[in-house]
Protein backbone atom coordinates (compact mmCIF):
# COMPACT_ATOMS: atom_id res chain seq x y z
CA UNK A 1 0.00 0.00 0.00
CA UNK A 2 2.45 2.72 -0.98
CA UNK A 3 0.28 5.31 -1.66
CA UNK A 4 -1.58 8.03 0.11
CA UNK A 5 1.02 10.41 1.62
CA UNK A 6 -1.32 11.62 4.38
CA UNK A 7 0.39 9.59 7.15
CA UNK A 8 3.74 11.17 6.20
CA UNK A 9 2.24 14.66 6.20
CA UNK A 10 0.64 14.00 9.55
CA UNK A 11 3.95 12.80 11.01
CA UNK A 12 5.68 15.97 9.83
CA UNK A 13 2.77 17.94 11.24
CA UNK A 14 3.08 16.22 14.61
CA UNK A 15 6.85 16.59 14.76
CA UNK A 16 6.61 20.25 13.76
CA UNK A 17 3.93 20.89 16.36
CA UNK A 18 6.00 19.35 19.08
CA UNK A 19 9.14 21.26 18.09
CA UNK A 20 7.34 24.57 17.94
CA UNK A 21 5.57 24.03 21.23
CA UNK A 22 8.79 23.09 23.01
CA UNK A 23 11.41 25.28 21.40
CA UNK A 24 9.74 28.39 20.02
CA UNK A 25 9.01 29.86 23.45
CA UNK A 26 12.68 29.48 24.40
CA UNK A 27 13.92 31.10 21.20
CA UNK A 28 11.39 33.90 21.39
CA UNK A 29 12.21 34.53 25.01
CA UNK A 30 15.99 34.60 24.51
CA UNK A 31 16.38 36.22 21.10
CA UNK A 32 13.18 38.25 21.04
CA UNK A 33 12.98 39.55 24.60
CA UNK A 34 15.78 38.74 27.01
CA UNK A 35 18.79 39.71 24.87
CA UNK A 36 17.37 42.80 23.12
CA UNK A 37 15.81 44.16 26.32
CA UNK A 38 19.00 43.52 28.25
CA UNK A 39 17.46 41.14 30.82
CA UNK A 40 20.25 38.75 30.04
CA UNK A 41 23.56 39.45 28.48
CA UNK A 42 23.49 38.30 24.86
CA UNK A 43 26.35 36.53 23.12
CA UNK A 44 28.69 38.54 20.94
CA UNK A 45 28.33 38.45 17.17
CA UNK A 46 31.43 36.30 16.87
CA UNK A 47 30.35 33.67 19.32
CA UNK A 48 26.84 33.52 17.88
CA UNK A 49 28.29 33.23 14.39
CA UNK A 50 30.57 30.44 15.52
CA UNK A 51 27.60 28.69 17.07
CA UNK A 52 25.39 29.00 14.00
CA UNK A 53 28.03 27.77 11.58
CA UNK A 54 28.68 24.65 13.61
CA UNK A 55 27.32 21.64 11.65
CA UNK A 56 25.11 20.48 14.51
CA UNK A 57 23.54 23.90 14.87
CA UNK A 58 22.90 23.97 11.13
CA UNK A 59 21.11 20.66 11.35
CA UNK A 60 19.18 21.84 14.37
CA UNK A 61 18.12 25.03 12.64
CA UNK A 62 17.10 23.11 9.56
CA UNK A 63 14.70 20.95 11.55
CA UNK A 64 13.63 23.95 13.58
CA UNK A 65 12.60 25.83 10.44
CA UNK A 66 11.36 23.08 8.20
CA UNK A 67 9.17 20.95 10.49
CA UNK A 68 7.07 23.82 11.85
CA UNK A 69 6.47 24.88 8.23
CA UNK A 70 4.94 21.48 7.59
CA UNK A 71 2.95 21.85 10.77
CA UNK A 72 1.59 25.11 9.45
CA UNK A 73 0.91 23.65 6.00
CA UNK A 74 -1.12 20.73 7.33
CA UNK A 75 -3.14 22.79 9.75
CA UNK A 76 -3.74 25.60 7.27
CA UNK A 77 -4.82 23.13 4.64
CA UNK A 78 -7.51 21.65 6.88
CA UNK A 79 -8.55 25.07 8.11
CA UNK A 80 -9.11 26.25 4.53
CA UNK A 81 -10.98 23.08 3.60
CA UNK A 82 -13.25 23.26 6.62
CA UNK A 83 -13.70 27.01 6.61
CA UNK A 84 -14.85 27.16 3.01
CA UNK A 85 -16.35 23.68 3.15
CA UNK A 86 -14.45 22.71 0.03
CA UNK A 87 -15.56 19.63 -1.81
CA UNK A 88 -13.46 20.28 -4.88
CA UNK A 89 -10.03 21.78 -5.20
CA UNK A 90 -8.76 20.28 -1.97
CA UNK A 91 -5.84 18.88 -3.97
CA UNK A 92 -4.87 22.38 -5.08
CA UNK A 93 -5.05 23.70 -1.51
CA UNK A 94 -2.88 20.81 -0.33
CA UNK A 95 -0.43 21.44 -3.18
CA UNK A 96 -0.09 25.12 -2.35
CA UNK A 97 0.30 24.54 1.40
CA UNK A 98 2.79 21.69 1.26
CA UNK A 99 4.46 23.37 -1.71
CA UNK A 100 5.05 26.51 0.35
CA UNK A 101 6.49 24.39 3.17
CA UNK A 102 8.79 22.69 0.66
CA UNK A 103 9.97 26.01 -0.74
CA UNK A 104 10.68 27.18 2.80
CA UNK A 105 12.52 23.96 3.51
CA UNK A 106 14.72 24.30 0.42
CA UNK A 107 15.41 27.94 1.15
CA UNK A 108 16.43 27.05 4.70
CA UNK A 109 18.59 24.18 3.48
CA UNK A 110 20.29 26.39 0.91
CA UNK A 111 20.86 29.25 3.33
CA UNK A 112 22.19 27.02 6.08
CA UNK A 113 24.39 25.08 3.67
CA UNK A 114 25.99 28.17 2.13
CA UNK A 115 26.33 30.10 5.36
CA UNK A 116 29.94 30.84 6.04
CA UNK B 1 -36.39 27.40 42.80
CA UNK B 2 -39.46 27.73 40.63
CA UNK B 3 -41.59 24.62 40.73
CA UNK B 4 -42.15 24.50 36.99
CA UNK B 5 -39.87 24.84 33.98
CA UNK B 6 -40.60 25.43 30.31
CA UNK B 7 -39.34 22.95 27.73
CA UNK B 8 -38.95 24.26 24.19
CA UNK B 9 -39.12 21.05 22.23
CA UNK B 10 -38.33 20.67 18.53
CA UNK B 11 -41.26 19.13 16.67
CA UNK B 12 -41.24 17.77 13.17
CA UNK B 13 -43.66 15.52 11.36
CA UNK B 14 -42.62 14.52 7.86
CA UNK B 15 -46.24 14.37 6.62
CA UNK B 16 -47.24 17.84 7.75
CA UNK B 17 -44.13 19.98 8.25
CA UNK B 18 -41.59 21.23 5.78
CA UNK B 19 -39.24 22.11 8.60
CA UNK B 20 -38.96 21.67 12.36
CA UNK B 21 -40.63 24.12 14.72
CA UNK B 22 -40.61 24.53 18.49
CA UNK B 23 -43.42 23.80 20.89
CA UNK B 24 -43.36 24.87 24.54
CA UNK B 25 -44.51 22.76 27.44
CA UNK B 26 -44.64 23.75 31.07
CA UNK B 27 -43.66 20.86 33.30
CA UNK B 28 -42.92 20.41 37.01
CA UNK B 29 -39.28 20.98 37.83
CA UNK B 30 -38.67 18.32 40.41
CA UNK B 31 -35.39 17.97 42.22
CA UNK B 32 -35.16 14.24 41.50
CA UNK B 33 -36.02 14.46 37.79
CA UNK B 34 -33.73 14.14 34.83
CA UNK B 35 -34.54 15.79 31.51
CA UNK B 36 -35.98 12.52 30.23
CA UNK B 37 -38.51 12.48 33.09
CA UNK B 38 -39.77 15.85 31.91
CA UNK B 39 -40.24 14.50 28.38
CA UNK B 40 -42.05 11.47 29.74
CA UNK B 41 -44.30 13.82 31.69
CA UNK B 42 -45.11 15.68 28.48
CA UNK B 43 -45.88 12.44 26.69
CA UNK B 44 -48.04 11.04 29.50
CA UNK B 45 -49.87 14.17 30.61
CA UNK B 46 -49.73 16.87 27.97
CA UNK B 47 -49.14 15.64 24.45
CA UNK B 48 -49.07 11.97 23.55
CA UNK B 49 -47.86 12.74 20.04
CA UNK B 50 -44.34 13.73 21.15
CA UNK B 51 -41.90 11.20 19.72
CA UNK B 52 -38.46 10.38 21.12
CA UNK B 53 -36.32 7.36 21.92
CA UNK B 54 -35.40 5.99 25.28
CA UNK B 55 -35.24 2.66 26.98
CA UNK B 56 -33.09 1.93 30.00
CA UNK B 57 -33.32 5.24 31.87
CA UNK B 58 -29.93 4.53 33.40
CA UNK B 59 -27.24 5.51 30.91
CA UNK B 60 -26.77 2.06 29.47
CA UNK B 61 -28.76 1.71 26.27
CA UNK B 62 -27.55 4.88 24.58
CA UNK B 63 -30.88 5.69 22.93
CA UNK B 64 -31.93 8.91 24.69
CA UNK B 65 -29.27 11.25 23.28
CA UNK B 66 -30.57 14.71 22.37
CA UNK B 67 -29.35 18.27 22.18
CA UNK B 68 -30.17 19.93 25.49
CA UNK B 69 -29.63 23.67 25.29
CA UNK B 70 -27.39 23.05 22.30
CA UNK B 71 -25.21 20.38 23.92
CA UNK B 72 -25.38 16.66 23.12
CA UNK B 73 -26.53 14.89 26.30
CA UNK B 74 -27.96 11.62 27.49
CA UNK B 75 -31.29 12.98 28.66
CA UNK B 76 -31.60 10.26 31.29
CA UNK B 77 -28.33 11.38 32.85
CA UNK B 78 -28.78 15.16 33.19
CA UNK B 79 -30.78 16.59 36.10
CA UNK B 80 -33.62 18.82 34.99
CA UNK B 81 -32.87 21.25 37.81
CA UNK B 82 -29.48 22.00 36.20
CA UNK B 83 -31.45 24.00 33.65
CA UNK B 84 -33.67 25.92 36.07
CA UNK B 85 -35.19 28.44 35.80
CA UNK B 86 -35.37 27.55 32.09
CA UNK B 87 -36.60 27.60 29.45
CA UNK B 88 -34.60 24.64 28.22
CA UNK B 89 -34.33 23.77 24.55
CA UNK B 90 -34.58 20.11 23.51
CA UNK B 91 -33.64 19.19 19.95
CA UNK B 92 -32.71 16.03 18.07
CA UNK B 93 -28.99 15.21 17.86
CA UNK B 94 -27.45 17.54 15.34
CA UNK B 95 -25.90 16.38 12.03
CA UNK B 96 -28.38 13.49 11.79
CA UNK B 97 -31.42 13.47 9.53
CA UNK B 98 -34.60 13.79 11.61
CA UNK B 99 -37.27 11.11 11.28
CA UNK B 100 -39.84 12.70 13.58
CA UNK B 101 -39.65 15.15 16.48
CA UNK B 102 -36.59 14.07 18.47
CA UNK B 103 -35.94 10.81 16.66
CA UNK B 104 -33.01 10.75 14.24
CA UNK B 105 -32.12 8.39 11.43
CA UNK B 106 -29.19 6.24 12.53
CA UNK B 107 -28.75 4.12 9.40
CA UNK B 108 -25.68 5.98 8.21
CA UNK B 109 -24.11 5.58 11.64
CA UNK B 110 -24.84 1.85 11.67
CA UNK B 111 -23.34 1.50 8.22
CA UNK B 112 -20.16 3.23 9.40
CA UNK B 113 -19.98 0.90 12.39
CA UNK B 114 -20.36 -2.12 10.13
CA UNK B 115 -17.60 -0.88 7.84
CA UNK B 116 -14.93 -1.11 10.53
CA UNK B 117 -15.75 -4.81 11.08
CA UNK B 118 -16.45 -4.54 14.79
CA UNK B 119 -16.05 -8.21 15.56
CA UNK B 120 -13.12 -10.52 16.14
CA UNK B 121 -11.47 -11.28 12.82
CA UNK B 122 -9.30 -14.39 12.63
CA UNK B 123 -7.12 -15.54 9.75
CA UNK B 124 -7.96 -19.03 10.82
CA UNK B 125 -10.21 -20.21 13.63
CA UNK B 126 -8.57 -22.74 15.86
CA UNK B 127 -10.47 -26.03 16.27
CA UNK B 128 -13.09 -25.99 19.00
CA UNK B 129 -11.31 -28.90 20.68
CA UNK B 130 -8.40 -26.59 21.47
CA UNK B 131 -10.62 -24.53 23.72
CA UNK B 132 -11.37 -20.87 24.02
CA UNK B 133 -9.08 -17.94 23.30
CA UNK B 134 -7.74 -16.92 26.66
CA UNK B 135 -6.82 -13.46 27.75
CA UNK B 136 -4.85 -12.11 30.68
CA UNK B 137 -6.22 -9.20 32.72
CA UNK B 138 -3.56 -7.00 31.12
CA UNK B 139 -4.71 -7.99 27.65
CA UNK B 140 -8.28 -7.15 28.61
CA UNK B 141 -7.18 -3.84 30.03
CA UNK B 142 -5.59 -2.91 26.70
CA UNK B 143 -8.93 -2.43 24.95
CA UNK B 144 -11.45 -2.28 27.78
CA UNK B 145 -11.87 1.47 27.75
CA UNK B 146 -12.79 1.46 24.06
CA UNK B 147 -15.29 -1.33 24.63
CA UNK B 148 -17.42 0.78 26.98
CA UNK B 149 -19.14 2.62 24.12
CA UNK B 150 -22.96 2.49 24.21
CA UNK B 151 -23.45 3.86 20.67
CA UNK B 152 -25.25 6.92 21.94
CA UNK B 153 -23.85 9.03 19.09
CA UNK B 154 -23.29 12.06 21.28
CA UNK B 155 -19.76 12.20 19.93
CA UNK B 156 -21.09 12.47 16.36
CA UNK B 157 -23.37 15.32 17.34
CA UNK B 158 -20.42 17.06 19.02
CA UNK B 159 -17.94 16.70 16.18
CA UNK B 160 -17.70 19.59 13.70
CA UNK B 161 -15.99 17.34 11.15
CA UNK B 162 -18.99 14.98 11.17
CA UNK B 163 -21.09 18.02 10.30
CA UNK B 164 -18.81 19.01 7.43
CA UNK B 165 -17.76 15.70 5.93
CA UNK B 166 -20.45 13.17 5.33
CA UNK B 167 -17.96 10.41 4.58
CA UNK B 168 -15.95 10.77 7.79
CA UNK B 169 -16.17 7.50 9.72
CA UNK B 170 -16.55 9.40 12.97
CA UNK B 171 -15.42 9.01 16.58
CA UNK B 172 -17.37 6.04 17.96
CA UNK B 173 -16.76 3.82 14.94
CA UNK B 174 -13.02 4.52 14.97
CA UNK B 175 -12.87 3.88 18.72
CA UNK B 176 -14.68 0.61 18.13
CA UNK B 177 -12.22 -0.36 15.42
CA UNK B 178 -9.47 0.35 17.92
CA UNK B 179 -11.26 -1.78 20.51
CA UNK B 180 -10.89 -4.81 18.22
CA UNK B 181 -7.40 -3.91 17.00
CA UNK B 182 -6.16 -3.89 20.56
CA UNK B 183 -7.83 -7.20 21.40
CA UNK B 184 -5.22 -9.96 21.64
CA UNK B 185 -7.64 -12.41 19.97
CA UNK B 186 -8.12 -10.27 16.89
CA UNK B 187 -6.17 -10.34 13.62
CA UNK B 188 -8.18 -7.88 11.57
CA UNK B 189 -6.17 -4.69 12.10
CA UNK B 190 -4.82 -4.60 8.54
CA UNK B 191 -8.31 -4.93 7.02
CA UNK B 192 -9.70 -2.19 9.21
CA UNK B 193 -6.76 0.03 8.40
CA UNK B 194 -7.56 -0.24 4.73
CA UNK B 195 -11.02 1.20 5.31
CA UNK B 196 -9.91 3.89 7.70
CA UNK B 197 -6.75 4.98 5.97
CA UNK B 198 -8.74 6.47 3.11
CA UNK B 199 -8.82 10.19 3.42
CA UNK B 200 -12.38 10.36 4.69
CA UNK B 201 -11.94 7.39 6.98
CA UNK B 202 -10.04 9.00 9.81
CA UNK B 203 -7.83 11.70 8.35
CA UNK B 204 -10.70 14.14 8.31
CA UNK B 205 -10.24 14.34 12.08
CA UNK B 206 -8.48 17.56 13.05
CA UNK B 207 -8.29 16.62 16.74
CA UNK B 208 -10.94 19.03 17.95
CA UNK B 209 -11.47 16.74 20.93
CA UNK B 210 -15.15 17.49 21.52
CA UNK B 211 -16.05 13.80 21.14
CA UNK B 212 -14.03 12.91 24.19
CA UNK B 213 -15.53 15.77 26.18
CA UNK B 214 -19.15 14.78 25.60
CA UNK B 215 -18.72 11.00 25.87
CA UNK B 216 -20.76 9.79 28.87
CA UNK B 217 -18.69 6.59 29.12
CA UNK B 218 -15.17 8.05 29.06
CA UNK B 219 -14.36 6.11 25.92
CA UNK B 220 -11.98 8.85 24.71
CA UNK B 221 -12.64 8.47 20.99
CA UNK B 222 -10.25 11.35 20.24
CA UNK B 223 -7.46 9.36 21.85
CA UNK B 224 -8.44 6.30 19.80
CA UNK B 225 -8.20 8.30 16.59
CA UNK B 226 -4.78 9.65 17.55
CA UNK B 227 -3.59 6.10 18.26
CA UNK B 228 -4.90 5.11 14.87
CA UNK B 229 -3.03 7.90 13.15
CA UNK B 230 0.18 6.82 14.83
CA UNK B 231 -0.42 3.23 13.72
CA UNK B 232 -1.08 4.35 10.17
CA UNK B 233 2.04 6.50 10.09
CA UNK B 234 4.09 3.59 11.43
CA UNK B 235 2.68 1.38 8.68
CA UNK B 236 3.48 4.00 6.12
CA UNK B 237 7.12 4.21 7.11
CA UNK B 238 7.39 0.46 7.27
CA UNK B 239 5.97 0.08 3.79
CA UNK B 240 8.45 2.68 2.52
CA UNK B 241 11.48 1.20 4.21
CA UNK B 242 10.58 -2.46 3.87
CA UNK B 243 8.31 -2.53 0.82
CA UNK B 244 8.48 -6.31 0.64
CA UNK B 245 7.38 -6.79 4.26
CA UNK B 246 3.95 -5.22 4.21
CA UNK B 247 0.76 -5.78 2.35
S1 LIG C 1 -17.80 6.95 22.04
FE1 LIG C 1 -18.91 7.78 23.84
S2 LIG C 1 -20.13 9.48 22.96
FE2 LIG C 1 -19.49 8.22 21.24
S3 LIG C 1 -21.17 6.78 20.88
FE3 LIG C 1 -19.70 5.75 22.26
S4 LIG C 1 -20.41 6.19 24.33
FE4 LIG C 1 -21.47 7.65 22.97
S1 LIG D 1 -32.48 5.83 28.29
FE1 LIG D 1 -30.86 4.40 28.03
S2 LIG D 1 -29.12 5.70 28.03
FE2 LIG D 1 -30.71 7.08 28.48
Amino acid sequence: MARNPTPLMWTLFGAGGMLSALLFPIHIFLLGLAFPLGWLEGPSYESLHALVTHPITRLYLFAFISLPLFHWAHRFRYTINDLFQLKQGTGIVAGICYGAALVGTFTAAYTLWTLS
Amino acid sequence: MADTITLDVARYGPETDSEPSFQSYEVPCREDWVVLDALNYVKDQLDGSLTYRWSCRMGVCGSCGMMVDGQPKLTCAVPLSDYAPGPVRIEPLQFFPVVRDLVVDINDFLEKLRKVQPWIVRDEEKPIAEGEYRQTPAQLEAYKQFSMCINCMLCYAACPVVGLEEEFTGPAAIALAQRYNLDSRDQGAAQRMETLDEHDGMWGCTFVGECTKVCPKNVDPAGAIQLYKVASATNWFKSMLLPWGSK
